[in-house]
């Protein structure tokens, strides 16, 4: 066990090896010189141009800028934004407490109504129960983040007044203005995810209650709550994890229309920001962040199906 | 068990959130203002973006200042004379204090001034060029060298370039020095959360203390149009800056709100491409008949009707009615279909002209295209329009990678600002490469002509030579800033660079 982690955990240096490049060389794909949007209304003037590339080292060859970013990175140093010049990890700091407080307010919310909306519907299946819970899923899948987003400001912000628009308040400032700050998108952003979770878990327990296992522990007179509970659900949960756990790493690595709309200062509209401004040092720092989220949530998802299912310890 | 608590936790947060909280309340004469975009760094000397202007005018005051009439008029300089048209003497305030308790003096003038002009990455050094040398003459009084006259170089003073940076604070920081400015404004930077917002608290040794009744302001970007309406209208923020016009009849009927419509220096455009590589090559950058014709095709009238509701200011020139160096005799041009497809006639073109017009990818300009297009058809010509993300569309631009690219300019207080790097050959703004040596000659005859009417009557020379005969860029209108604030909001005292002066206003009890 001690040996699977430590391998799986030395996967990760590679994969992040191999990704830090791809991202370099994906950068330079995108159109638009940095340079000329940093010089902005100067941007016709060559000499301009020529001193932010120097100073920004794009006057180098690429494998050139590549090295020399990554041997920041391997000292800790992920650069400077270019835009605002505070350091990369320090905003990488600030922004993952925020957009990790969203996810998992966004999660409990999708967890919370997603999973038993599924187990209930595949249980009474073909029914109405099921026909509502189909329904909802349906229409929460197709109904665009910013609609929902705006309709709920506007609701509740305006209308109503019972919750602020737009902004953030961190948790360790005042822990209940937090909460009504983030509730909004949290839910915006639950929503979907519960509609995702219900499908799947519908389909996997209906997989579930209709194996073997299941006649027999009925045909043993398991009360049906045992059965659903402890015989299918434990079966059926293997998929709904891994799909979870994937939900929940994109979460993480920013929900950025939902950010976007609700003004959350977090690592969608960081990332956003910093690629409209071609503020590479950001846009690097962030993507390698993300994928690095991935990589541990991937590996929490493996320790999950051990947990959820025995036989997978032994193999 | 566990999905049961983790219910109730979540109902029980949803139900403290809503019932017992609201909207965030601020204490009295705590002003908070909706940014449109967020600023970049806040180091006069590197920022580069119109919205770190709107948050300089709490917390850096400049050398001069300007009114709603564009009038020139002191703020940490009493008073200026010119000594030879080469040669500025500024008379500065006295008892002036930086925010670190710091002197304001003509040393600390003279530092600003050349690091405004020196550091590396610098974004004034173009507007300061003409300047040679800052020498002290006493304790409170500078004298600027120019390298030639300049007439624009006043209103240079009034904006970014003139703003002056406590020398303490810029030599311990120095390129940093825009994550803690140090200036002489009424307010003072407590602190900034990137994309979330910038808090400023009142200076109380602010030499004019006595008009600053707002204790502290907090500025925060929403770029979303609907959001930063619902803001305000929910009262989460007491401003709201560049609203969109569409959203105009909603507050105007919104007793709790106040809209004022201010006039904006800059304007809106389409430059074409004369001379720069293979794009230029095209019946459009060719020939001057075919570029009237394709004015004559557009009526700005319905542009502004159809997509801004009407409120912005249509336009043949670079310079708005508000400024002295507008020249009312020179309007745009009435739509003229028949003009337009005689004069493609001739020119000799094949009718349907094909024209690529390339745009910065928002609603706005993607519906302008639009109109625009329909509109052109019916002149003979076909334009197809290429709606790129804003960044992309610059590069295409400087690389001559258009045909007819719509472009726009926050605009400047001096004409100059608004002229000269658009139509002057090898100017940067001018992407067309248009070239004309009489234009050239002219633009340069404005800028060191002092006398307001003379100086106009050179801009008339420019416009008659430019546009309309040359016609590398057609103007089409100016904008209006759009802003609006809680009725509780006294004081706010619009001035056309759309700059929010936090000066004498006040909050009043909810």
């Amino acid at each position: 066990m001690a040996l699977w982690l430590l391998r799986r955990l030395g996967q990760i240096v590679p994969t992040l090896l191999i990704l830090s490049g791809l991202i370099f060389g994906l950068q330079q794909l995108m159109p638009g010189d940095p340079a000329v949007i940093m010089a902005g209304e100067e941007r016709g003037d060559p000499q301009v141009l020529a001193q932010i590339r120097a100073e920004l080292h794009l006057d180098r060859p690429l494998p050139e800028q590549y090295l020399h970013w990554l041997g920041r990175v391997l000292q800790g140093d992920l650069g400077f934004s270019w835009r605002i010049r505070e350091p990369v990890a320090q905003l990488i700091l600030e922004k993952l407490p925020v957009t990790a407080q969203l996810a998992s307010m966004a999660f409990l919310i999708g967890v919370a109504i997603g999973v038993p909306a599924g187990i209930l519907s595949a249980v009474r299946r073909d029914r109405p129960a099921d026909w509502v819970a189909s329904g909802i899923a349906l229409f929460g899948i197709s109904m665009p983040n910013f609609w929902l987003g705006i309709i709920m400001i506007l609701l509740f912000s305006v209308e109503l007044n019972w919750l602020p628009p737009s902004g953030y308040v961190p948790l360790t400032e005042d822990p209940v203005q937090s909460l009504a700050t983030t509730i909004m998108p949290a839910f915006v952003l639950g929503t979907g995810i519960a509609s995702v979770l219900m499908r799947h878990t519908r389909a996997a327990m209906l997989t579930a209650l209709a194996q073997d296992y299941v006649r027999t522990a009925r045909a043993k007179g398991v009360r049906e709550r045992m059965v659903v509970g402890r015989h299918a659900l434990r079966n059926a949960l293997i998929p709904v994890v891994t799909l979870g756990t994937i939900e929940f790493g994109r979460l993480l690595a920013g929900a950025v229309l939902t950010e976007q709309i609700f003004s959350i200062p977090g690592f969608g509209k960081l990332v956003v920001d910093a690629v409209f401004n071609r503020d590479y040092p950001v846009v690097q720092g962030v993507v390698m962040a993300t994928a690095l989220i991935f990589v541990l949530l991937s590996l929490v998802a493996d320790l999950l199906y051990m947990a959820v299912n025995p036989r997978l310890r032994q193999a | 068990m566990i999905r049961t608590t983790l219910m109730a936790a979540l109902l029980a947060a949803t139900t403290l959130g809503t019932a017992t909280l609201g909207a965030a309340r601020a204490e009295a004469q705590d002003l908070r203002i909706a940014l449109r975009e967020d600023p970049d760094i806040l180091d006069p000397s590197l920022s580069r973006t119109y919205v770190g202007r709107i948050v300089y005018a709490s917390l850096c005051d400049k050398l001069f200042d300007i009114n709603e009439k564009l009038e020139i008029v002191p703020q940490l300089a009493t008073g200026y004379r010119w000594e030879d048209p080469q040669t500025l003497a500024i008379t500065l305030r006295e008892g002036v204090r930086f925010h670190d308790g710091e002197r304001m003096d003509a040393e600390a003038v003279r530092t600003s001034l050349m690091r405004h002009k020196t550091i590396q990455g610098s974004f004034r050094r173009a507007e300061l060029a003409s300047m040679n040398a800052v020498e002290v003459v006493d304790p409170l009084t500078v004298r600027i060298r120019l390298s030639a006259p300049s007439s624009p170089f006043m209103a240079v003073l009034t904006d970014r370039a003139g703003m002056i940076l406590s020398p303490k604070a810029t030599e311990a920081l120095g390129r940093d020095f825009g994550t803690r400015p140090v200036c002489a404004g009424p307010f003072r930077f407590v602190e900034r959360v990137a994309q979330d917002r910038i808090v400023v608290e009142r200076f109380p040794e602010y030499w004019d203390a006595g008009r600053v009744h707002i204790e502290r302001v907090t500025y925060r970007p929403i770029p979303d149009n609907t959001v930063r309406l619902a803001n305000l209208q929910s009262g989460a923020v007491e401003f709201g800056e560049r609203m969109e016009p569409d959203d105009l009849p909603r507050m105007q009927r919104d007793r709790s709100l106040r809209v004022v419509p201010v006039d904006s220096l800059g304007w809106q455009s389409i430059q074409f491409n004369l001379n720069n590589g293979a794009r230029a090559r095209t019946p459009l950058g060719q020939d001057p008949r075919v570029r009237e014709a394709f004015e004559l095709a557009i009526d700005r009238a319905a542009i502004n009707q159809v997509v801004f509701d009407g409120v912005y200011t249509i336009t043949a020139q670079p310079v708005p009615p508000s400024s002295p160096f507008h020249i009312r005799e020179f309007q745009p041009p009435p739509r003229n279909v028949e003009r337009a497809r005689a004069l493609l006639r001739e020119a000799g073109v094949t009718t349907p002209l094909p024209v690529e017009l390339t745009v910065a990818n928002n609603p706005d300009n993607r519906q302008v295209g639009e109109v625009i297009q329909a509109m052109a058809r019916e002149a003979g010509f076909d334009v197809r329009i290429n709606a790129m993300e804003f960044a992309s569309s610059l590069q295409a631009a400087t690389r001559g990678e258009f045909e007819a690219y719509m472009i726009g300019w926050s605009g400047r207080t001096d004409p100059d600002g608004n002229i000269y790097g658009f139509l002057h050959s090898g100017s940067p703004g001018n992407d067309g490469r248009y070239a004309n040596p009489e234009v050239d000659r002219l633009l340069n005859a404005a800028r060191v002509e002092s006398d307001v009417a003379k100086r106009r009557a050179i801009y008339a020379q420019i416009y008659d030579i430019a546009l309309r005969k040359d016609r590398p860029r057609i103007f089409l209108w100016h904008a209006r800033n759009i802003m609006a604030h809680s009725a509780r909001l006294t004081g706010y005292a619009p001035v056309p660079d759309g700059l929010i002066r936090l000066q004498g206003m006040r909050l009043a009890e909810r």
